[in-house]
């Protein structure tokens, strides 16, 4: 049987956004697929050394609930519905709003963003940079982590143009 | 049930009880089975997908007090 193949455009710089390609691939390859995510534009964000940068904006996000990592049971459950007007003036809105999904991930046993991609280098997902976004944004490859490969759009259908599967996130 | 080794995937969500369950059958040889705990009820329909694409065989799957227990066979 031949391999099957997923190929993935990964295109979000969000904390948020950065679980799917990760947790996509990352499965593809244990169910014994070859996997390639091609990085452009945001989604470079997520092939940097550090993580840390990363964040999730409530702003203008009205499908994300917003809920309290800590306390009685009750409490957590409440959605704490705040106007766009007034999440756009508490300065710091969005590190908190970051700070407390960092809480609900590790309280609900997720996975954190650095174990899933190194997981998905050790099973061998190809990660491709997109050379023309990373000097656009004014980045160096020494800005990324090892095992990267920088290419454009042509190579990516190379891949894409014979995958089972094609996903852009 | 006899079993060759033992994942506790508790309080683990998706994907990791998959990937940890295919790093564990990595270290077992053919027709040996591995024994996994999870606590993530997700898991249930996700051993029998990966069972079945990857042609490891999933020998049982039950609930025990809020705990899944499934052996799979290393094809």
């Amino acid at each position: 049987m031949d391999t099957k193949k997923l190929a993935i455009i990964a295109t979000k710089g969000t904390l948020d956004w950065a679980y799917p390609p990760f947790i996509l691939a990352s499965t593809a390859a244990a169910l014994g697929y070859e996997v390639q995510i091609f990085f452009t534009f945001y989604g470079l964000q997520l092939v940097r050394k550090s993580l840390n940068g990363l964040k999730v904006s409530p702003l203008g996000n009205p499908g994300m609930p917003m809920k309290m990592p800590f306390g009685p049971k009750w409490f957590r459950s409440i959605n704490w519905n705040i106007p766009n007007a007034v999440q756009s003036l508490i300065p710091g809105y969005e590190s908190m709003a970051t700070s407390f999904m960092k809480q609900t991930i590790r309280n609900n046993g997720v996975a954190s963003l650095e174990d899933l991609r190194s997981l998905c280098q050790e099973a061998e997902v190809k990660f491709i940079a997109c050379q023309m976004t990373v000097e656009l944004f004014g980045f160096e490859h020494s800005d990324f982590i090892d095992g990267m490969e920088y290419a454009g759009a042509a190579m990516f259908f190379e891949f894409a143009g014979e995958s089972d599967i094609c996903l852009f996130i | 049930m006899n079993f060759d080794k033992e994942l506790d995937a508790r309080g683990l969500n998706c994907p990791l009880p998959i990937l940890r369950t295919k790093k564990a059958l990595g270290e077992l040889g053919a027709g040996q089975v591995l024994k996994i705990v999870a606590t993530d009820p997700g898991a249930v329909k996700d051993m029998q997908a990966f069972a079945k694409q990857t042609g490891n065989e999933l020998m049982s799957s039950a609930e025990a007090g809020g705990e899944f227990v499934f052996f799979m066979k290393k094809k």
